[in-house]
């Protein structure tokens, strides 16, 4: 623990801040090309959270204090998940604060406050977002944590910067139990970030929204908090992938050029990441609310049969 | 009552135990109190529940300082059974219970002077305090006892006083097959430990004499193993009768949600604990060398009490009785690590076995207090709103600022949510869940990431049950028929008891460390290893149970962390003069919203419902209500909908089916004519000349 490390933290979060409107831009970007529509670019996320934080607020009447406080806590805790993540190197001060499965219930705070806002102002809408989106979260984060749990055995450990350390500067070995788990991952990413088959976050139409209809009541410098940390958080499930699954490339030590390569590597690695997601997402057609058992079902399986074969084979 | 053979440590100027047994004292002093003074009612809730208060505070000291010192005292009463005087020994695991029921004990108290100062007036207060006061000093007793008649004794001094506090509305035929249920379900969970404390007696000094009743007797006697499963099935069952364990759970939802609510939230937050304590000291202490399939068996069960008593919890409306039915869950978790421990323990892994118990134990404390703040703030709406239904109520926010921000506290901490309590405990249990591999069994080594994907399942869906129960009770529009205006914040009383409880789930969530440095002699006495010198190693914000590498936890980091970056942001967004405008709620355009129109409890849940709809009893149907125009046009529809538990219709509705059978056919026998009863009598005489003759 020196100050360089607490630079590499601080360096690390405004990574997160700046670079997470640019990378729903481009997964955006990518999306409508991929859809024949035309693009507004990768900065406009940018422009939208400006305009927003320049625009007045305007809350419900009856709205109470969890309404006002809600986009804080979600965009606080967001940030400080941010914080603990190995990004570009695992000489994190910050990191030893949670781990993985406690990242996994930060998350569910972020739900939870965004959840009980969506009921606060007494709509039809807000009630029907909260229900539906911790009926999903219920199902998805056994599948996640499950997933988790592969890596972790195969690893050791439950703590990230270790993790990233065994799998990125151990000896290569094949491990099929980590690409069952990776399915799974990638399964329970669409979910918790909205995404086409199980929200999507481009529509309004009242049937079919999740997310959207939780903080439907939000405006301003609120809504500009919350979709900051909507695109922090793709931002957020994206890297932890990265550094669970695929971590070459992330610097072990302080060291400046390592850093320089990290940072180019994780450029090359989160637009393709971007990419494939995009591509999931055209590929698939958004479900009914109750096939989506049947989807996360089968990513609490997939993570299952990771474990087995972990078992079995390693 | 005389204390002879006291045998304690020298140190501070009261040891622990003469500490407990003044406690005990003071929490029976309301028994004079309260009749003395029944004339002034103010006067005598003040008095009565400030004594125990006072004991309760006491009882906390003594228990605290047991653990601390790791010491054991024992004494014996000249009372009870000839060859049998009672035995009462304070040891750290009974100190650390100690401090449990203390602890709430001492938060319920101050509420319940608010609390029982709003009862109606023609009711008597002096029968409700007896009570209390017997209950509390019941569930110390039974945590002191040394010997298996004197536990009995206190084990039904606890039961019937809280049967006759479950009993105290008692003009409503629903409170009293509510209590009928509880008393006898106690029973016959009390006739199973009975069994239990004689097999394992009659090991112990054979049955010619009493004293192979004491604890003393039992702890160091060794089993032969099919007795010894014999001993911990029938007081498995028992203790699991008494913590509302599924199958066994049936009677706590019907009876927790009709007592006054600061007894819900004793007998809720401590007396399901009382088993708890019951299983530990068999388990551990007594029996010590198991198969591990007796860890299994507590696994299991606790997984299912987990996931199934969640799931209920999440279908119901009443709000006590969602509260009841978390404690079947959080019970399940308890259970939880208790059988993790006993099966590290069976493979001889002290460490790992010591890391599972804390995460019980742990858990235990942290349910306690939880449980007890949500309890206290239901019994404060029931207070004030006159109603346990959640559909008929919202948006009291803006009338219970308090209550609501501290039942919200609540509710973060069961739902285990960093960097409250609920999660360490729940962390905890993960991470024994995560040391399978070192069993070097492959089968259990699946099974276990498997419950703990459970255990996941009864995070997550605890989430949204309390989102639902936060949600539809405090936010949103006011739903009920009666005026709002009649809502009131609770007094000053009520909110002290329930902000402590709440700073203690805060305190408890970010100093783990702490915690876990004091309770460590528990692991070390009864499963041979400790985690304190490993979990607190890098000091007491990191909490590295295992190792650094392993896996860490720092809850005040994360507190500081969110509140940081809350702050800055707030900061930054509020440099400029801002605003705020209030305007009417958007309806689009549909201009007739009413509150009836939001979502409320039962159809938050029904996307769960359908999903999990399997395992509930469901009956659903849409009528529609005259006049009917046109079938496809209803005007007004009525839609009702009953869920049940399925454990009634498969377990208790034959059992009691079968006794009513049974009484019928015996109750021929009664004819109602004396000439009838005489030739009974005779013909009895004539059996018994024939055959005894």
């Amino acid at each position: 623990m020196t100050v360089s490390s607490y630079i590499i933290e601080a360096v690390q979060v405004m990574i997160l801040l700046a670079a997470a409107p640019a990378f729903a831009g481009w997964v955006k970007t990518v999306k409508c090309r991929l859809q024949g529509r035309t693009y507004a670019g990768i900065s406009q996320p940018y422009r939208d959270i400006s305009r927003l934080f320049a625009k007045d607020v305007i809350v419900a009447e009856n709205a109470s204090w969890i309404f006002r406080i809600t986009p804080y806590i979600v965009f606080g805790v967001t940030v400080m998940i941010g914080g603990i993540i190995p990004l570009i190197s695992i000489d994190l001060p910050f990191a030893a604060t949670a781990d993985v499965i406690a990242l996994v219930m930060l998350f569910a705070i972020v739900r939870f406050f965004t959840a009980l806002a969506g009921m606060d102002i007494g709509t039809a809408f807000g009630g029907m977002g909260s229900s539906r989106e911790m009926t999903i979260a219920s199902l998805a984060e056994p599948a996640m944590l499950m997933a988790i749990f592969t890596v972790s055995l195969a690893t050791n450990t439950t703590s990230l910067p270790r993790m990233v350390h065994v799998i990125g500067h151990g000896e290569l070995v094949l491990r099929p139990s980590l690409a069952f788990a990776l399915l799974a991952y990638i399964m329970v990413h669409l979910t918790e970030t909205g995404r086409v088959p199980v929200d999507n976050p481009a529509t309004h139409l009242e049937l079919t929204m999740i997310h959207e209809a939780m903080i439907l009541e939000y405006s301003g410098r609120h809504l500009a908090l919350i979709e900051w940390a909507g695109m922090m958080k793709l931002f957020i499930f994206s890297t932890l992938g990265i550094a669970v699954f695929c971590p070459w490339g992330i610097a072990p030590s302080a060291d400046p050029a390592a850093l320089l390569t990290a940072l180019a590597v994780l450029a090359v690695k989160l637009p393709l990441l971007g990419i494939v997601l995009v591509l999931i997402e055209t590929g698939l057609a958004k479900m009914r609310l109750f096939r989506l058992t049947e989807f996360l079902g089968s990513a609490f399986m997939l993570a299952t049969l990771g474990m087995l074969s972990f078992f079995i084979l390693e | 009552m005389r204390n002879s053979m006291l045998h304690g440590s020298k140190d501070g100027f009261m040891p622990p135990f003469d500490l407990a047994i003044a406690s005990l004292f003071l929490a029976l002093s309301p028994l004079v109190l309260a009749p003395c003074c029944a004339q002034f009612r103010n006067l005598a809730i003040y008095l009565s529940f400030a004594a125990t208060a006072v004991a309760s505070l006491a009882t906390v000291c003594a228990g605290f300082l047991a653990v601390r010192h790791g010491t054991a005292t024992s004494a014996v009463l000249e009372m009870g059974l000839p060859d049998l005087p009672f035995h009462l020994r304070l040891d750290p695991l009974a100190g650390f219970f100690l401090c449990v029921i203390g602890l709430l004990a001492l938060f319920v108290s101050l509420y319940s002077i608010g609390y029982v100062r709003g009862f109606p007036a023609g009711r008597s207060i002096v029968r409700f305090i007896v009570f209390f006061s017997l209950f509390l000093a019941g569930m110390l007793l039974v945590v002191l006892a040394d010997d298996a008649f004197f536990f009995l004794i206190a084990w039904e001094m606890m039961a019937a006083s809280s049967y006759f506090l479950v009993m105290y509305e008692d003009e409503k035929a629903e409170n009293r097959k509510s209590a009928y249920l509880y008393l006898v379900v106690a029973h016959i969970g009390a006739i199973a430990i009975l069994l239990s404390f004689g097999v394992m007696a009659g090991l112990a000094n054979g049955f010619e004499s009493f004293q192979g009743y004491t604890f003393d007797a039992m702890r160091t006697t060794t089993y032969p193993v099919g007795w010894a499963t014999a001993a911990f099935l029938l007081a498995l069952f028992g203790f699991a009768a008494k913590a509302g364990v599924i199958p066994l759970h049936i009677w706590l939802p019907e009876a927790h949600p009709v007592a006054p609510s600061n007894v819900s939230a004793l007998m809720s937050g401590v007396m399901l604990k009382t088993s708890i304590y019951g299983i530990v000291r068999i388990v551990f202490d007594f029996l010590k060398v198991y198969p591990w399939w007796w860890g299994g068996i507590v696994l299991v069960l606790g997984l299912v009490s987990a996931v199934l008593g969640v799931l209920y919890a999440l279908m119901q409306h009443d709000l006590k009785r969602l509260l009841a039915y978390h404690s079947v869950e959080n019970i399940g978790i308890i259970l939880i690590g208790l059988g993790l421990a006993m099966i590290f323990t069976s493979f001889h892994l002290p460490l790992l076995a010591a890391l599972a118990l804390v995460a019980g134990l742990y858990h235990t404390l942290n349910h306690a207090m939880f449980k007890g703040l949500l309890f206290m703030g239901a019994g404060a709406v029931l207070h004030a709103t006159g109603e346990r239904n959640m559909e008929e109520m919202g948006g009291l926010i803006h009338r219970m600022p308090w209550t609501s921000a501290l039942f919200l506290v609540g509710c973060i901490s069961i739902a285990a949510l960093p960097p409250f309590n609920g999660f360490v405990s729940e962390w905890l249990t993960f991470q024994a869940f995560l040391l399978s591999p070192a069993l070097q069994r492959p089968v259990l080594g699946l099974l276990f990431p498997l419950g703990a994907a459970l255990l996941a399942l009864t995070g997550a869906l605890a989430a949204a049950c309390f989102v639902k129960a936060f949600g539809v009770t405090f936010l949103g529009h006011w739903r009920g028929h009666a005026p709002l205006q009649r809502v009131h914040e609770a007094d000053w009383t009520m909110r002290a008891g329930m902000a402590l409880a709440a700073v203690t789930c805060f305190l408890l969530g970010i100093l783990p460390t702490l915690v876990i440095d004091w309770m460590d002699i528990l692991p070390q006495r009864l499963t041979g290893g400790g985690i304190a010198t490993s979990a607190g190693k890098y000091g007491w914000l990191w909490l590295t149970p295992v190792a650094r590498e392993r896996a860490s936890y720092a809850g005040f980091n994360v507190f500081v962390g969110i509140l940081a970056v809350v702050l800055v942001a707030w900061l930054l967004l509020h440099v400029n003069k801002t605003s705020v405008r209030r305007v009417p709620i958007w309806d689009c355009g549909f201009e007739k919203l009413t509150p009836r129109m939001q979502y409320n409890a039962t159809s938050f849940a029904m996307p769960i419902r359908r999903i999990f709809g399997f395992l509930f009893r469901i009956r659903e149907e849409v009528t529609a209500v005259e006049p009917v125009r046109h079938p496809a046009y209803p005007v007004k529809l009525r839609y009702r909908l009953r869920v049940r538990d399925r454990f009634w219709y498969w377990l208790y509705q034959p059992v009691a089916d079968a006794a009513f059978f049974t009484a019928r056919k015996v109750g021929r026998l009664q004819q109602g004519r004396i000439q009838v009863y005489l030739i009974y009598s005779f013909v009895t005489i004539i059996v018994l000349l024939v055959f005894l003759g």
